[in-house]
């Protein structure tokens, strides 16, 4: 999977949770959740979980904290799927 | 101090949702229990049951889908539709932009909170998935879910609080929100109650045998206060929302009243004299009644109206003898006396404040709302207060002041006055 397809997964995976349209319709790598999609920080757990179901994966802890923006989700999804 | 009046009205109840409609069905007699399939598959005795009916397009319209995303309380659904109607109704816009407003809250109490959603939660937990409950389980099982909701819905900026004391919990929301305009300690207190319903609220009182269980085939019957053939209550839920307000700020604002709140009562029977966990206290119902009279400043011959807690059960015939000692009044002399629990069951913690609204709405539209399934009055009753006041059809007649009491497990009680408003 290509970085554009699971771009693609995360946008349909954030839409339940974004609060600023535009910031999510420019949605990119370097989009934010919270500084710029405005997701409630109590919400970024449900999008981890979300993205668990999606690509049967398990986040830890540790790389739940680091999952901040579009970026470090990806990261975080390619690394799993590589294994 | 402040007077204090009624500004706004809400109601989800099993007999209909919105004042309106809720003014039609109380005045005509609508029954809202039903047979629930889901209470004899888990061997209920009692398989009836008050639901509110809320079609999904409805909840649409009062929350966003992020709130209902994972979203799995009966008790805040309902809370918030009453809640945010009331507040609507007193003319506030709600819209997720609105300014904090510093001089309204909230006491918006709860029996226990989105037990739905524990249920879910507990599973989830045993098979050892913690992590995956996700964000939504602590807000809505927590207390005080309700007034949180609420409170962020509506940009409350006062006290935001969920107060709890069984069946008595709608009436003493009322009170503590009353206190508190009447202190000058804030303008507007949105006060309700509500309460889940199902099966995992409801087990606890069909074990300990208190909900009917002879009614299964005929739901409509089966609540039935005052009668010789009651035989337990029958379980409810919903949720009533009053917007209180100081009567400088409705002026000032050329809101709505619906009537005056003159003043109340709480206070316990200690589980002692008579009273127990599950028991009133006579003596201390009494009091309470008393107390309220006292504090609203009239006297027992101006009551036109008594909105009473009468469940259904056994305990009927003592509260009835309790209101007439306390009133010092009998036989025809005794003013009308109904129970709203006969058409929509016994709302538990959403009982005071749903059966407040419905006193309110007598004052407001100047009737009496019938005492359905009372055909065969308890002559202990009967003996003590004239069967005329105790109406079976709905009738028209002049209310100046409601007297309505609420009494709870541990042996709790909340009396509260209401006036027809007058400058």
């Amino acid at each position: 999977m290509n970085n554009n397809e699971l771009v693609n997964k995360l946008k349909t995976i954030v839409k339940p949770y974004i609060q600023d349209e535009e910031a999510f319709a420019n949605l990119s790598e370097n989009t934010d959740f919270i500084t710029d999609l405005k997701i409630n920080s109590a919400n970024l757990v449900d999008v981890a979980l979300d993205v668990e179901d999606e690509f049967d994966i398990t986040i830890e802890n540790e790389e739940m904290e680091k999952m901040l923006n579009v970026k470090a989700a990806i990261d975080i999804v390619k690394a799993k799927l590589g294994k | 101090m402040n007077r204090v009046v009624i500004t706004g009205l809400g109601v989800v109840s099993p007999n209909a949702i919105g004042i309106e409609k809720f003014s039609s069905a109380i005045r005509n007699g609508k029954s809202g229990i039903t047979y629930h399939e889901n209470l004899m598959d888990l061997n209920f005795s009692c398989c009836i049951g008050g639901v509110p009916n809320i079609p999904e397009e409805l909840k649409n319209t009062y929350f966003s889908p992020l709130q209902l995303r994972g979203f799995n309380s009966s008790g805040i659904l309902y809370g918030c539709i009453a809640g945010m109607d009331a507040w609507t109704d007193a003319g506030f816009a709600i819209n997720e932009k609105s300014e904090i407003d510093y001089d309204s809250g909230t006491v918006f109490g709860a029996g226990s909170s989105g037990i739905e959603k524990f249920r879910e939660s507990i599973y989830k937990l045993d098979e050892k998935q913690v992590r995956r409950l996700g964000s939504t389980v602590v807000v809505q099982t927590m207390a005080s879910g309700i007034s949180a909701y609420l409170g962020g819905i509506l940009a409350l900026g006062n006290q935001v609080t969920t107060n709890s004391s069984a069946c008595t919990t709608g009436t003493e929301a009322l009170m503590l929100g009353f206190e508190r305009i009447q202190q000058n300690k804030a303008k507007r207190m949105l006060v309700g109650s509500c309460s889940d319903d199902g099966p995992y609220i409801w087990g606890g009182f069909d074990a300990m045998r208190v909900m009917t269980y002879k009614h299964n085939n005929s739901p409509e019957k089966g609540s039935r206060p005052m009668s010789v053939t009651a035989s337990g209550f029958v379980p409810g839920s919903g949720a009533g929302a009053l917007v209180l307000e100081s009567l400088e700020s409705a002026l000032e604002r050329g809101a709505t009243i619906y009537a005056e709140v003159l003043g109340g009562h709480v206070n316990s029977g200690g589980q002692r004299n008579g009273g127990t966990m599950t028991a009133p206290n006579p003596e201390a119902v009494q009091k309470c009644i008393r107390g309220a009279m006292h504090h609203a400043g009239i006297k027992s011959a101006e009551i036109d109206i008594v909105n009473g807690h009468l469940t259904s059960t056994s305990k009927d015939g003592l509260e009835i003898k309790n209101w007439a000692k306390a009133l010092d009044r009998s036989g025809r002399d005794f003013p009308y006396i109904n129970s709203l629990k006969s058409m929509v069951g016994h709302c538990l913690a959403a009982a005071g404040s749903i059966e407040c609204v419905a006193t309110v709405l007598e004052i407001h539209k100047q009737f009496v709302f019938p005492n359905i399934n009372c055909e065969d009055l308890l002559p202990q009753i009967s003996e003590l207060i004239d069967e005329t006041k105790i109406p079976k059809k709905s009738i028209n007649a002049p209310i100046q002041y409601a007297i309505k009491a609420s009494f709870g497990f541990g042996d709790v009680n909340a009396c509260v006055i209401f006036k027809k408003y007058t400058e």
